[in-house]
C-alpha cells in the first residue's frame, strides 16, 4: 500500500511507527545506563502514541486501554522503578560503550533487512493500513534480542527484553489491531511481575558477585580468585 | 523543454548562480551576528564579511617559496567548483536549466573535486598544520560522503529521479505526505551539513587553535585574494548546504516558472527560509560544545544509520508491497 494514499492520520502512525524503529537503535547503542533507560521510555511512550493512533484511525476503541496501559506502564511505571533500582544499586554513573559498535549497528540494520524479507509473505493477504508496520515491529523485537546478546550487563539486557515486549506488542497492533483486552492485561501484569523480580536478581546478583556483569556468572567458583 | 534552451532562461540561471555568490556572506554575517546576540555580545554587523572579502581582494599575495603552482591554482579551483556546485541548487526557482544538466550526484561530485584540490593545496606548502588539517578533513568527507549519498538516494527514490529540480516538484505538486524517510534523511543531511561546512560539533569555524580545526588549518597559508576566494567558497558552500535543506525538504514559496513576482516570492521565502535556518544553527552552536575530533567518527556513523533507516524505512513503509 503506497503511503500517498493513505489519509494524513496514518502517514502519521507510519512515522511514528519509524520512530519506534530509531528508538530501538538509539537503546541498543547508548552507553550510559540512564539514557539507556529514557531512551526505553521514549520507546514506551511512541509505542503507546502508535497505539493511540491507531485506535482513532482504526476505529478499534479497545485499544484506547491498551495505548494508556503502554503509557502508564512502560513509558513511565518501569522506567521509574529502574531507575529507582539504579540508583539503589549506585550505578547512575554507569557507561560501558558496545564492545563494536559498528558491527552490532550492521548486525540490527540486517536483522531490519531480514525482518522485511521475512515479512512479505505474510503481508501480502489483506491487512490494514498497518501492514507495513509488522516488518518495523519484528525488527524491534530482533534488535531487542540483539541487545540481550550483545550487552553483558544485568540492567541493559532487562532493557533489552522489556523493548522486545515493545516490538511483540506492536506487532500485535500492526497485524491484528491488538489483542483481546485479558491476554494484554495479563501480558503487562505478567512484565509487571517481571520487573519487580528482575529487581530481586539485581540485588542477588550484585550481592553474590559484586557486579552486574552477567558474563562473571559462567564462573563456576565457590570461592573467589585470589583464595586458591 | 524549449523554453529551457531560451536565452532568458539561462540569463536567470546566470542570475541565480550570481545571486548565490552574492547572499553567501550574508548568510555567515547573520549567522555570527545571531551568535553573538546569544551570546550577550553585541557582535560584528551582519555585512562584515562583505566587508572582509572586499579588504582580501584588494591585500598583496603572499606565496611561501615552497609552494608549487597548483598552490596559485587551487583558490580558483575550489572556489569555481563550488559555484559551479552551487548554481546546480535551485535557489528562488526551480525551472532552470542548470537543473537539466547536473544532477544531486554531479553536486556531490564538485564538491568533492573541490575538497580535493583543498586537501592537496593544504599540503603543497608542507607545513605541518596543512598536512594536519587535509588529513582531518579527508577523513570527516570520507565519512561524510556516503551519508550524504544514501540521503540523496533515499530522496532519489520517492521522486524517481536524482534531479534536485524534479525532486523539489514532486515535493511541491504531491499532496502533503508525512513521509518517515524524509525525516530520516533531514536528520542525516543536517548532520553532513554540519560536517561538512566545518560548523561547531565537528569544526570551529571563528578560531585558529593548533590541536582543534580542520578548515582553517588548510588555508593557513593562504592571503590576499587567495584567502578571499577561499573564505568565500566556503561561505558558499554554507550557502548551499542552507539552501538545499531549506528547498528540498521546505519547498514551500519557491517559484516554479519564471514569472517576475513568482520570482520576487521566491526570493522572499528563500530569505526567510535560510534567516530561520542561521538562527537555528547559531542557536545550535551556542548550546552545543565543540566534540573531540575522534568522536567525529561516531557522530557521521549516525548520520549514515539515520539515511539508511530512511532508505529502508522508504522500503518497507512507504512502498509497500
Amino acid at each position: 500500500m503506497n503511503i500517498v494514499d493513505l489519509p494524513l492520520q496514518e502517514q502519521l502512525v507510519l512515522v511514528l511507527a519509524a520512530l519506534v524503529l530509531l528508538s530501538s537503535f538509539v537503546l541498543l547503542e547508548q552507553a550510559r545506563l540512564v539514557s539507556a533507560i529514557h531512551a526505553f521510555a521514549w520507546q514506551g511512550g511512541l509505542v503507546a502514541a502508535v497505539t493511540g493512533l491507531v485506535a482513532t484511525a482504526g476505529h478499534l476503541p479497545h485499544l484506547y486501554i491498551s495505548a494508556l496501559l503502554t503509557l502508564v506502564l512502560k513509558a513511565l511505571l518501569i522506567p521509574w522503578m529502574l531507575h529507582r533500582l539504579v540508583r539503589r544499586l549506585a550505578l547512575e554513573r554507569h557507561a560501558e560503550a558496545l564492545h563494536r559498535p559498528a558491527l552490532v549497528i550492521m548486525a540490527a540494520v540486517a536483522l531490519v533487512i531480514f525482518s522485511y524479507w521475512l515479512v512479505i509473505p505474510i503481508v501480502e493477504q489483506e491487512l490494514a493500513f498497518t501492514r507495513n508496520m509488522v516488518a518495523i515491529s519484528l525488527a524491534a523485537v530482533l534488535i531487542g534480542l540483539l541487545m540481550m546478546a550483545s550487552r553483558p550487563q544485568a540492567v541493559l539486557q532487562v532493557l533489552g527484553f522489556m523493548a522486545m515486549e515493545n516490538g511483540l506488542f506492536l506487532a500485535a497492533v500492526s497485524a491484528t489491531g491488538g489483542m483481546p483486552l485479558v491476554v494484554e492485561l495479563g501480558v503487562a501484569f505478567d512484565v509487571l511481575v517481571a520487573m519487580v523480580l528482575f529487581g530481586v536478581f539485581f540485588l542477588q546478583i550484585r550481592e553474590s558477585i559484586d557486579s552486574l556483569d552477567v558474563d562473571r556468572l559462567n564462573r563456576l567458583t565457590e570461592t573467589p580468585e585470589e583464595d586458591r | 523543454m524549449d523554453h529551457l534552451l531560451s536565452s532568458s532562461a539561462w540569463l536567470l540561471a546566470l542570475g541565480q548562480a550570481l545571486l548565490f555568490a552574492a547572499l553567501a556572506p550574508g548568510l555567515t554575517g547573520w549567522i555570527r551576528k545571531a551568535k553573538a546576540r546569544l551570546q550577550n555580545r553585541r557582535g560584528a554587523p551582519v555585512l562584515q564579511p562583505y566587508r572582509d572579502l572586499y579588504k582580501l581582494l584588494g591585500k598583496e599575495v603572499r606565496v611561501a617559496h615552497t609552494a608549487s603552482p597548483l598552490f596559485r591554482a587551487a583558490p580558483y579551483v575550489v572556489f569555481v567548483a563550488t559555484w559551479l556546485a552551487a548554481a546546480t541548487v535551485p535557489l528562488i526557482t526551480v525551472d532552470l536549466p542548470t537543473a537539466m544538466i547536473a544532477d544531486i550526484i554531479v553536486l556531490v561530485g564538485l564538491l568533492a573535486l573541490a575538497r580535493f584540490f583543498l586537501a592537496l593545496a593544504g599540503m603543497d606548502v608542507g607545513t605541518a598544520f596543512g598536512g594536519m588539517g587535509a588529513s582531518r578533513e579527508m577523513l570527516v568527507s570520507a565519512l561524510a560522503e556516503p551519508a550524504m549519498l544514501l540521503a540523496v538516494f533515499t530522496l532519489a527514490m520517492t521522486a524517481h529521479s536524482t534531479n534536485l529540480a524534479s525532486v523539489i516538484d514532486a515535493h511541491l505538486h504531491g499532496p502533503l505526505v508525512l513521509r518517515p524517510s524524509f525525516l530520516f534523511a533531514l536528520g542525516a543531511l543536517v548532520l553532513v551539513a554540519i560536517a561538512e561546512t566545518g560548523r561547531i560539533p565537528v569544526d570551529n569555524p571563528s578560531t585558529h587553535l593548533e590541536l582543534t580545526m580542520i578548515h582553517e588549518a588548510m588555508i593557513l597559508e593562504y592571503s590576499g585574494r587567495h584567502l578571499a576566494l577561499m573564505e568565500w567558497a566556503a561561505q558558499i558552500k554554507l550557502l548551499l548546504y542552507g539552501s538545499l535543506i531549506a528547498n528540498v525538504f521546505f519547498p514551500w514559496g519557491i517559484a516554479t516558472g519564471l514569472e517576475p513576482g513568482a520570482l520576487a516570492v521566491g526570493l522572499a521565502a528563500v530569505v526567510l527560509k535560510l534567516a530561520a535556518l542561521g538562527a537555528l544553527l547559531a542557536t545550535a552552536e551556542t548550546v552545543l560544545a565543540k566534540m573531540r575530533l575522534f568522536r567525529v567518527p561516531a557522530f557521521l556513523n549516525l548520520a549514515l544509520l539515520l539515511a539508511l533507516l530512511g532508505l529502508l524505512g522508504h522500503v518497507i513503509l512507504e512502498v509497500g508491497s
